[in-house]
């Protein structure tokens, strides 16, 4: 009996494992590594779900070149990737700051350490906004679109195939539709915000401009790309039109599939959550650094496991990015 | 790479290497997700692109390059290394492998059900 019972007697840190390393590694650094394993796991799951959903909708997935354009300061221009690349490279370089500071705290020098967790830091703070950007740009939408009673998207294009603003060939319109808001006695009811232009005049613009068609979320196998239904056959689709649709949200996406955005916020915002609270527990080992605490305890092992938790958070983008971005 | 024995020499030089392979890899991915050549992205091979495949392995590598040298599984024990590597990559191919087939299934069935013309 006795042998199994871990007493406090046999050693005073038992918090910290004891003295007992199994497979050579201390016991908070092992419980580091399978937290990440089951952490892992959970991401695995989620992306092996995306996927069960992409190879499902593979005929009518949204493409990411179309759905991921933006830029900053590039309004307008279409740049695919670029932004994504940018946000992989600061996941990156934050990481190197931080496996910086591991190695500083190897050699015991409080200086370095304490520099290299304030640029990892900054690395996961410059990451999060860029994150925020992202979804800015993916809850506005970029061009606009119809959805039908059944549900599918509709996407206007002009006579050379590219995607045009519902803004750009609507018909104007007389009788201003004001949205319905508390402060303006409709108390009764609530109401999402109206998209910037309303059925009818897509519809009538839509008519009025003979150069413009339509495409579906229909991808042809052969060359990857978007099904664009002739003009003759266009009002057959529109004839079914239900709402214009701005932006995605998890109730409906303008660039195709709803699933495809929610998804989207439910990986890329649990590997932003990640993020965060990776960069709290940063700022509270760079305190601790500060103050002295692992200078005192002889050893720099914290900053260590946090860095462990750091890096899988860049591994897990890497996938991410992969998967969302480039396949 | 010795497991404790040169804990206090400092691997900056080893770091700032894993870096450049980290963002070489990084930038060809990218480069390859705009060019998009026809004859990788076009074709198939092993039920999907060969342009997939490039991206699936660059990202493999990836991961093996933050895991081993940013995480230092390298220093680990042998059995810590398995107990952990093993696991995972043992259970995400058999989710993976279920769920992408079950997905494509459904597709099959699914797929000439879907109404595209009206």
């Amino acid at each position: 009996m006795e042998a199994t019972i871990a007493t406090t007697k046999a050693n005073g840190n038992s918090w910290s494992g004891g003295n007992n390393k199994p497979l050579g590694s201390s016991y908070g650094k092992m419980m580091m590594w399978f937290f990440i394993l089951s952490d892992a796991l959970t991401f695995s799951g989620f992306l092996a779900a995306y996927g069960l959903m992409r190879f499902k909708f593979i005929d009518s997935w949204p493409i990411a070149d179309e759905v991921f354009t933006h830029f900053p300061f590039l309004h307008g221009l279409h740049a695919p990737m670029y932004y994504v690349a940018l946000m992989t490279f600061i996941l990156i370089f934050s990481s190197v700051t931080m496996v910086l500071a591991v190695d500083a705290g190897h050699q015991m020098k409080k200086g370095k350490v304490t520099f290299y967790m304030f640029l990892t830091i900054i690395g996961g703070l410059i990451f999060l906004g860029s994150q925020g950007w992202e979804w800015k740009n993916f809850i506005q939408g970029s061009y606009g679109a119809v959805q039908l009673n059944d549900g599918k998207i509709i996407q206007f294009v002009d006579a050379s195939g590219h995607q045009v603003t519902l803004e750009s060939f609507a018909a104007s319109s007389h009788s201003e539709r004001v949205q319905h808001t508390k402060d303006k006695g409709i108390w009764f009811s609530k109401e999402a915000a109206l998209p910037p232009v309303s059925l009818t005049q897509v519809m009538e613009g839509f008519k009025a401009h003979p150069e413009i068609t339509i495409r579906t979320e229909q991808i042809d196998a052969a060359t990857k790309s978007k099904i664009i239904v002739p003009r003759e056959n266009a009002m057959a689709y529109l004839s079914e039109a239900k709402a214009v649709v701005k932006g995605a949200n998890l109730k409906v996406n303008e660039y195709g599939r709803t699933l495809f955005a929610d998804f989207f916020f439910f990986i890329t915002g649990f590997h932003g959550f990640h993020v965060l609270s990776g960069v709290i527990i940063n700022i509270i080992i760079f305190f601790n650094v500060i103050i002295g605490t692992y200078e005192r305890r002889g050893h720099y092992e914290m900053v260590e496991k946090v860095g462990l938790y750091w890096h899988f958070v860049d591994l897990v983008w890497v996938f991410v990015f992969t998967f969302f971005y480039l396949v | 790479m010795g497991a404790h024995a040169q804990e206090h020499t400092s691997h900056t030089k080893l770091i700032w290497k894993v870096f450049i392979i980290l963002s070489l890899i990084t930038i060809v991915e990218v480069a390859f997700g705009i060019w998009k050549p026809d004859f990788l992205h076009l074709t198939t091979m092993l039920g999907t692109s060969p342009l997939n495949i490039i991206f699936l392995v660059l990202t493999l590598v990836k991961a093996y390059y933050i895991t081993w040298f940013f995480m230092h599984m390298v220093d680990e024990k042998k059995n810590m290394r398995r107990a952990v590597v093993w696991t995972g990559v043992f259970l995400i191919c058999y989710l993976a492998t279920l769920l992408l087939i079950e997905g494509s299934y459904i597709h099959d069935v699914l797929g000439p059900l879907t109404k595209w013309n009206y």
